[in-house]
């Protein structure tokens, strides 16, 4: 039984709009019988923050093209991307890249 | 009285030879459209020492020891291609505007309508006249790229668009040279060397283009002037130590900036991708592709229109005047964000911002229906009640009318809706000069 877990959830470079605008939650995660790991807080977070246009976000079982995935200040791929089995105050950001200028 | 009309006469001499001026740089710009692009870089040589004028210039910088004369030598044989805005087009475009001003420093006010790239060089000269500039005011493309990244040793993006940016950095690979690359929106910039010391290519981090859809540029998602200045100046860092044999650490790390916390965050990055489509191992792109069908978007900042509603539902800008002017009864529905209508609006509409439209907020549906009875006391026609709705371009207000048409009747009465075409923009060009364009 994973027990409950607090992350800082940040969205920035414009996804921080599909959630309000609000760039930074702090985030408890009930238990649950598996551990918590990306592929699931992905699904908590469509269910629990995201509020409208959820295709914007997510694809599938992953984020969309164009979001990066970061988990303490790190690239999820060199993570296990998905399957990063989260640590109590994790910090998870989704960064949506920038093409301006 | 003397000193004054001393003073009005030297104004005006002053706005005589700027005319002149502007006028010779249209000149200057249509004859340099028609040269051949790309044809005769210079080949910078090696040199052993400085000269007494770059002592001079570059003593302070000289001093440091991780650069010295040394690097300073090195920067000087340096060549670097800045890749602005997004010329993907197949014309000529990217001429200065007005709303590139704010952002970027390179522009004067005299030099509105030049191409950016001739704009840029006549800057740069009048700050140092030593360094060689090269405008080529042309359309970066998949035949052109290759050819011109080739010349140079490092290059800069500086682009507004995802097409372009795919673009460069697959022409980066192709040619060997590192890329340095940054990007702002609203409050936000981010900034990464690609293609260098081993480290990941843009497609290495993003083998996918984003859907269209998710893609916000400067013209709708706005951006403070200074953000693009800050990372422009880190921009020009990085090139710099790369250029002069220092090295940037920015090979697989990404530099965020949030103007708004006023933090910089370092994220450390994957590292280059085996199965990189075009830098792994066994690359399966060899030469270069069409970047506009490979995102499904223009490579351009302007915004794509919608084609949501059937002319029928639709009336033009001179449509609508008209049926104003004739005081037809009917309500006009702005439906952008209150920021922009804090920008300008027409006075007679009644705004409802999109959102809270597609999300049928109840107190916005109840005040536009009240909007709407009052103004149909104005007439006893018992017809479904004319609502037109606008926007900035016509794009949202197609979004508003498919909503507004799916309502039920007794939210707001039998009600016709159609979007106004091209929205204020066509307003503020067609009918009224005086309204705000942004
Ligand atoms: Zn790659």
């Amino acid at each position: 039984m994973a027990a409950p877990m607090s992350l800082v959830v940040e969205f920035g470079g414009g996804a921080e709009l599909l959630f309000d605008g609000i760039k930074k939650h702090q985030v408890t995660l009930p238990c649950q019988p598996e551990p918590w790991d990306i592929r699931n807080l992905l699904k908590w977070i469509k269910q629990n923050l995201l509020k409208e246009r959820p295709e914007l976000f997510i694809q599938g079982d992953t984020v969309r093209p164009g979001i990066l995935v970061l988990i303490n200040d790190a690239d999820w791929e060199l993570m296990g991307e998905l399957d990063y089995k989260l640590q109590n105050q994790d910090n998870v950001v989704f960064i949506s890249t920038l093409h301006g200028g | 009285a003397m000193a004054l009309s001393e003073a009005a006469r030297l104004r005006a001499e002053i706005e005589r030879r700027e005319q002149e001026l502007s006028a010779l740089q249209g000149q200057l710009a249509s004859v340099l459209a028609k040269e051949e692009p790309g044809s005769e870089l210079p080949t910078l040589q090696a040199r052993a020492s400085l000269s007494l004028a770059e002592i001079l210039r570059y003593s302070r910088q000289l001093v440091l020891p991780e650069l010295g004369v040394r690097g300073q030598l090195r920067l000087s044989r340096c060549s670097v291609l800045v890749v602005e805005g997004g010329t993907a087009v197949p014309v000529m475009e990217k001429d200065v505007e007005m709303s590139n001003l704010h952002r970027q420093v390179l522009h004067g006010e005299a030099r509105e309508g030049l191409p950016k790239a001739l704009s840029a060089a006549a800057s740069l000269r009048q700050l140092n006249s030593a360094v060689q500039y090269v405008p080529y005011h042309l359309a970066l493309s998949p035949s052109t790229a290759l050819e011109l990244v080739r010349q140079y040793d490092v290059v800069a993006d500086c682009s507004d668009n995802v097409p372009t940016r795919y673009l460069v950095s697959d022409a980066c690979v192709l040619a060997g040279k590192p890329l340095v690359s940054a990007s702002a929106l609203r409050l936000e910039g981010q900034l990464v060397v690609y293609n260098y010391q081993g480290g990941p290519c843009y497609r290495c981090l993003f083998p996918k283009p984003p859907p269209p859809e998710t893609v916000t540029n400067c013209a709708d998602g706005g951006v403070l002037g200074v953000v693009p200045g800050i990372m422009g100046c880190i921009q020009a860092l990085e090139v710099l130590k790369i250029a002069s044999g220092i090295g940037s650490g920015f090979s697989q790390f990404m530099l965020m900036f949030d103007a708004l916390e006023g933090r910089f965050r370092n994220i450390k990055l994957r590292p280059k991708k085996s199965d990189c489509a075009i830098c792994g191992d066994s690359p399966t792109m060899t030469s270069l592709q069409d970047y506009e069908a490979f995102c499904g978007s223009s490579a351009t900042d302007k915004c794509r229109s919608l084609h949501l509603l059937t002319s029928k539902e639709r009336i033009s800008v001179e449509e609508y005047k008209k049926l104003w002017d004739e005081q037809v009864p009917h309500i006009l529905v702005d439906v952008r964000p209150q920021v922009e209508v804090d920008i300008c609006s027409l006075a007679h509409s009644v705004h409802v911002p999109l959102s809270k439209l597609e999300g049928q907020n109840e107190e916005c549906l109840k005040y536009l229906g009240k909007r709407i009875c009052k103004e149909k006391q104005r007439t006893s026609s018992k017809t479904a009640f004319p609502v037109y709705v606008i926007c900035k371009l016509g794009n949202d207000s197609q979004k508003a009318v498919r909503v507004l048409q799916e309502l039920p009747d007794k939210e707001l009465g039998s009600i016709v809706a159609k979007d106004i075409q091209g929205g204020l923009m066509a307003w503020a060009r067609k009918i009224d000069p005086s309204f705000p364009q942004y």
